[in-house]
């Protein structure tokens, strides 16, 4: 069973969903932004989504494109999430890299592979790669031992629902709406019918994420989803902090009410 | 669509499945699985409609009596004279209405919105030239639209903005990002993924995802069939070389496509090389970048160590992106299609003589191609027939022409402006129209 899996069938065994977080690597900076995906952590985050500036980000929204431009104006660079991976892994959770495909190809795919199994990392997520055009992934991926995360939609077809879930290592990463990354006053109703028929074709663990906001969220999306991701609302505490310590402070704080609405969301039976 | 750079011919490696949008290494979809859904259904919508007689003739009753197709062909002999005596041909794209080869893409794409039942169309626009293109379209088909505009195009192009708005379209600057059309493109996929039951995404150029770089050449392609036979007509053979502008690339594989199996006819792309490609300050995507993924489909790009996308620059708006569509990478490659590079001074320099040898005002980016002439014109000497894609008129430039050449002092262009500024603009959001 790899890192991901394991995490996600303790959380299982404890009857509760598992707590995702995503943060980008360089925002604020990048010692700041390893800082805060250990504080985290240590607030109760199972795993970690390191989050690698893109300069065209087009599943993100608002405050996630400014968080990664700032990294980029920074000098953040893909060596930077691998290693920030590896300071995840030391701290006790696996790191999942979250990146848009162009950085993985221009790292060299295996290379990426290689480094990334190296530093401790767990695997990757991939927004824009659909397991078509994975070919190279899958192989490398396999060679080293390493998690693959593609994501699956409400408009996603049953056929589409069963090549994704086959290609995927770890979890399925299920959006929960139609649209990019942002919080959102509710969740909605699409995400439970996705994860519904996400599991219809697979039996790996299924995580939602896009628009998860606040506990309360978090507990709702709890109550039928194998994990909850959260990303924007994690990113925005980072960003409204008057200073990097306070960043850090803030978005601990925040990551232990998510926790806390994960623990209270009962589970339903799977 | 078969042609000569089929499996039988091509390397290994370097064939083409177009039915998923492969061109080689190139093509293909990058794409968030959220979007799968939308591009296989306007696949279908489009496999369906290019099945269809009713279709075919509705899109070319719209081109013979709102286009103005077919369009002309053009001889230059006094252009023609400095370009080693060749025989030059222009194709005049700049006459279809709405002033350049733009329409011909917008007009089958908003009749293909209609048939998937849509109501809302959006597209990306740099110099605004395809965003006027689909606020025309949507005006004619009743269509709501909406334009994402990098804010500094905005201002660079408050005209053309003023234009979208005149037709009805809503334009929104976007801010993200280094806020040019890059970023606009950014946005408008955004849009889609979110509206994408209401909304169909006009993209104006052959990038972006399968289907879109099929579709887009399929509905430029006419351009090509027409100067082929034109030409035949006109010269009794086949031109010896085909030229054409290469930014995104959809009038050059318009033009091109037609041609890709006379092996004999070469087919050269201009690209924009701004400053010049070893300044680093241009546009040249296949010249100066390397292959790589952007906007959802692999081809060449401008991108640094790391894969992020570098700006690119040029003198032309039409031309200043970073990527290029994945069939041109794919000529390239396979050795089918060549690709110059073309400084902001050449095309320049080539805009004038255009202008003074033969009283045409080109669009900046359609100069690119006419340097291109000039270069390959004196290469070949008198015997040749070169025939290039004059996809667009100039006036939009002329303000850039003005100030490039000196044509009007600084002092002129200062009261202009203060006094376009004094006068009273209650709203600039269009709200007060």
């Amino acid at each position: 069973m790899t890192g991901v899996a394991a995490t996600l069938a303790v959380a299982r065994a404890e009857g509760r969903s598992a707590l995702i977080g995503y943060l980008p690597v360089g925002f604020p900076d990048v010692e700041t932004s390893i800082a805060a995906m250990v504080a985290i952590v240590e607030a109760g985050v199972d795993v970690v989504e390191v989050g690698v500036p893109y300069s065209d980000p087009l599943m993100d929204g608002p405050v996630i494109q400014a968080a990664v431009d700032a990294a980029l104006r920074g000098g953040a660079r893909t060596t930077d999430a691998i290693a920030a991976a590896g300071a995840v892994a030391r701290s006790g959770a696996p790191a999942l890299v979250m990146t848009y495909w162009n950085i993985v190809e221009r790292y060299g795919v295996d290379a990426f592979a290689a480094d990334l199994a190296a530093a401790g990392g767990a695997g990757l997520i991939t927004p824009d790669l659909i397991p078509d055009e994975a070919g190279e992934w899958l192989a490398a991926s396999d060679a080293h031992g390493l998690d693959r995360v593609f994501l699956v939609a409400p408009s996603s077809t049953q056929a589409r629902l069963q090549a994704t879930t086959a290609a995927c290592r770890g979890f399925v990463y299920a959006a929960s709406t139609m649209g990019v990354t942002g919080v959102r006053a509710s969740v909605g109703d699409a995400a439970a019918v996705l994860v519904a028929r996400t599991r219809e074709v697979t039996d790996l663990p299924v995580c939602v994420g896009l628009g998860v906001s606040n506990g309360a969220q978090a507990a709702e999306v709890a109550r039928y989803a194998d994990g909850v991701i959260v990303g924007s609302a994690l990113v925005g505490a980072l960003a409204e902090a008057a200073s990097p310590a306070e960043g850090v402070a803030a978005v601990a704080r925040l990551a232990a009410e998510f926790s806390d609405g994960v623990r209270s969301g009962r589970r339903q039976p799977v | 669509m078969q042609t000569s750079a089929d499996a039988s011919t091509a390397p290994p490696g370097l064939t083409r499945d177009e039915s998923i949008g492969r061109f080689g290494p190139y093509g293909g979809r990058f794409v968030p699985g959220a979007r799968v859904a939308a591009l296989d259904l306007l696949g279908a919508a489009l496999r369906t409609a290019q099945a269809d007689p009713e279709f075919l003739e509705q899109l070319a009753a719209l081109h013979r009596t709102y286009t103005g197709r077919p369009s002309i062909l053009t001889e230059v002999q006094r252009f023609a004279g400095h370009a080693g005596g060749a025989r030059v041909l222009l194709k005049r794209e700049d006459l279809n209405h709405t002033g350049s080869h733009k329409i011909n893409n917008v007009l089958g794409q908003a009749l293909l919105t209609q048939r998937m039942g849509k109501t809302r169309v959006i597209a990306e626009t740099g110099a605004g030239q395809h965003g006027v293109a689909t606020a025309t379209a949507a005006a004619l088909f009743g269509l709501e639209c909406v334009v994402y505009m990098g804010e500094e195009d905005t201002r660079r192009q408050a005209l053309n903005v003023a234009r979208m708005r005149l037709l009805g379209a809503e334009v929104v600057p976007v801010t993200t990002g280094s806020r040019t059309l890059k970023d606009a493109i950014n946005e408008a996929m955004r849009d889609w993924v979110t509206n994408v039951d209401s909304t169909h995404y006009l993209l104006g150029t052959v990038a972006g995802p399968h289907p879109f770089p099929v579709m887009v050449r399929d509905f430029h392609r006419v351009i090509g069939v027409e100067a082929r036979a034109q030409v035949l007509d006109l010269v009794g053979r086949l031109p010896d070389v085909v030229l054409a502008c290469v930014g995104g690339g959809s009038n050059a594989i318009g033009i091109f496509h037609p041609f890709l199996d006379d092996a004999d006819v070469r087919l050269v792309g201009l690209e924009a090389a701004g400053d010049g490609v070893d300044t680093g300050r241009h546009a040249a995507t296949i010249t100066g970048g390397s292959p790589g993924v952007l906007h959802g489909a692999r081809s060449y790009l401008l991108q640094d160590a790391d894969g992020q996308t570098v700006e690119s620059h040029s003198i032309s708006a039409g031309l200043d992106y970073p990527g290029v569509g994945p069939e041109h990478a794919f000529l390239h490659d396979i050795g089918r299609a060549e690709y110059r590079p073309v400084t902001d001074v050449a095309a320049m320099d080539a805009f004038k003589l255009m202008c003074r040898t033969e009283g045409i005002i080109p669009a900046i980016e359609t100069a690119h191609a006419l340097a291109g002439v000039l270069e390959v014109g004196r290469e070949l000497g008198p015997d040749a027939v070169l025939l290039v894609n004059f996809s667009g008129r100039g006036d939009k430039d002329v303000d850039t022409a003005a100030r490039w050449f000196g044509l009007v002092s600084g002092d002129d262009l200062g009261h202009a402006e203060q006094v376009k500024a004094a006068e009273p603009v209650a709203e600039s959001d269009g709200a007060g129209w």
